[in-house]
């Protein structure tokens, strides 16, 4: 069983972005890129499948610029056999990456497709499941834990009330959750041999698809900022205040 | 064009977060249609028709509705999406899940969780954990938006929509729903709470997080939330969570206990109107955000709070 796992470059979850003085766009210049953190578990949890049996390739794909080459390598350092770059330097938005997950996904055949929930970078949440749809198969999002078992997937699922546990046939999306698992530090070796793995990289006019943006971002700026307030003494300052200055209880 | 809003519904009452949606809709402008799928879902649809600002509800009764599976749903929306130039789904577990698949199959982008309108075409949503926000405007015929339900008030319910019965699409029969866990309380839900007091790793245990912050929450009435650190250590369930991927809130007080303030945390609730924090640690950035600090041991503060409220 093949699983196809897609990763994105973002800019790494402990930096504070800023907004350009333009307000045309968050500033990316000399900032530390990592792979997106969900992308991350769900590496990992592609892994595990290989290692537990279950799966016997674990294929990472990427898209966007360049260097998107190093977070392919890091989840080849982590444990997947190859990787495939989509280069291109066009800003790519949720549609236009689940048309070339799918394009990609009618060439490899995996039976799984595992994604990160969603992006630390745009918050946007949809990728994994544009792309069922689009492939008219099911969807699993927000797993926190997945069994696979002959051609059927039971994952369990973080929803607004609790969980829910659903089953769905390959082949399937499946979005990782926060407690899908812990995802493990490369080590020095792995990440030597991860440079060895096979990195093929193609274009999104090869594979057929138009990626141009559907959206324009018309600006961005940074939120009001909220002041710290005052330190109160003890429990009886605080209620005191709570009652009479912000009349909240 | 008139503009689609999904319900989100148990098929007898509405969630909460399907008012908040209605009056994002209403931000837009246009004849504001519901639409409800479910299974025996007459209550839940009488419960839709009376939103205030409704003209029509749009109800499709099927046994294959009863979960609302993401398949079936999207492809419901999208058999029914022609005559509408927004289709809006509250950005809730549910809506984030079947909305994308909406767009996708019509071929358009999505809008994740606005929290404002400027028009028709142009929203404001916060993106890098709400420490940026976005004003995007769309090209594509159809928007699909889903709407972050703390950024915009409730709808009333006092109106009169007209309701109509919609055919039922196929079962796609993709996926199967085994089971629910769900957790039951008697406290208010955390994203329509009023008061939520929230705890954290600095709680310790489960035992200590349900022992001293559950009489506190009773007193004041508030939902119990969550930091990632407290769920991820096992001392409340995952819908705990408040944060960048959990629940987004901002409700009238928010006391944080035993809560640092990592940036994704702040994103859950940086929204409230009076943040409380109580924490041992005077550096912990939870404090640059609070109204209100108070450093101190939280296993001392909190009885003293406790009985102090009387």
């Amino acid at each position: 069983m093949k699983i196809l796992v897609p990763v994105k470059r973002v800019v790494d979850y402990n930096v504070k972005v800023r907004v350009k003085s333009d307000a045309s766009d968050v500033d990316l210049a000399n900032v530390k890129m990592s792979m997106n953190p969900f992308d991350e578990i769900a590496v990992e949890e592609a892994v595990r499948l290989k290692e537990g049996g279950i799966a016997t390739e674990v294929v990472v794909i990427s898209a966007g610029v360049a260097n998107c080459q190093e977070t392919l390598r890091t989840a080849m350092a982590i444990g997947a056999d190859r990787g495939i770059l989509i280069q291109t330097d066009v800003e790519l938005q949720p549609l236009a990456v689940a048309k070339l997950l799918k394009a990609v996904c009618e060439k490899e055949q995996p039976q799984i497709v595992l994604c990160g929930k969603q992006a630390i970078d745009d918050d946007a949440n949809q990728t994994g499941q544009m792309l069922a749809g689009l492939m008219n198969w099911p969807q699993a999002t927000f797993a926190s834990k997945i069994v696979v078992a002959g051609q059927q997937a039971t994952v369990t699922r973080e929803i607004d009330g609790g969980l829910e546990t659903i089953e769905v046939p390959l082949p399937a999306v499946l979005t990782a959750d926060l407690r899908l698992n812990e995802p493990r530090y490369a080590t020095l070796p792995n990440i030597m041999k991860a440079k060895k793995k096979p990195l093929e990289t193609t274009n999104p006019a090869a594979l057929g698809v138009d990626v141009t943006p559907r959206l324009k971002t018309v600006k961005v700026t940074e939120p009001p900022k909220r002041t710290a307030g005052i330190k109160v003494a003890d429990a009886a300052d605080l209620v005191m205040k709570l009652k009479t200055e912000a009349k909240v209880i | 064009m008139a503009i689609l809003v999904i319900a989100e519904h148990d098929n007898t009452s509405i969630k909460a977060a399907t008012l908040n949606t209605v009056t994002a809709a209403t931000r837009i402008g246009g004849e504001i249609h519901l639409l409800l799928a479910g299974c025996a879902c007459a209550a839940a649809a009488a419960a839709a028709a009376r939103v205030a600002g409704v003209s029509k509800v749009l109800v499709a009764d099927a046994a294959h509705y009863a979960d609302q599976s993401p398949e079936n749903l999207a492809a419901l929306v999208v058999a029914n999406a022609s005559s509408y130039g927004h289709i809006l789904a509250p950005a809730t577990t549910s809506g984030k899940n079947f909305m994308p698949r909406v767009a996708a199959l019509l071929d358009v982008a999505q809008i994740s969780e606005i929290s404002a309108v400027e028009s028709a075409d142009t929203f404001v949503r916060p993106i890098y954990a709400g420490n940026v926000v976005a004003t995007i405007k769309s090209t594509d015929p159809i928007k699909v938006v889903t709407v972050r339900g703390t950024a915009f008030e409730a709808a009333g319910e006092d109106g009169s929509a007209a309701i109509e019965s919609l055919s039922a699409g196929p079962d796609l029969g993709l996926s199967k729903l085994s089971g629910r866990e769900l957790t039951k309380s008697e406290r208010p839900e955390l994203t329509a709470a009023k008061v939520i007091v929230s705890g954290g790793r600095g709680m310790g245990s489960g035992e200590s997080f349900h022992k001293l912050l559950e009489p506190l929450a009773d007193k004041l009435g508030a939902a119990l939330g969550a930091s990632r650190a407290a769920v991820d250590a096992g001392f409340v369930p995952n819908d705990y969570q408040v944060g960048q991927t959990g629940k987004i809130v901002a409700p009238q007080l928010y006391i944080a206990v035993g809560i640092s303030g990592a940036i994704q945390h702040l994103a859950g609730m940086k929204d409230s109107k009076i943040i409380v924090a109580i924490n041992k640690d005077a550096e912990a950035p939870i404090f640059q955000v609070a109204d209100y600090g108070l450093v101190g041991d939280l296993f001392e503060v909190l009885p003293a709070l406790l009985a102090e409220l009387g």
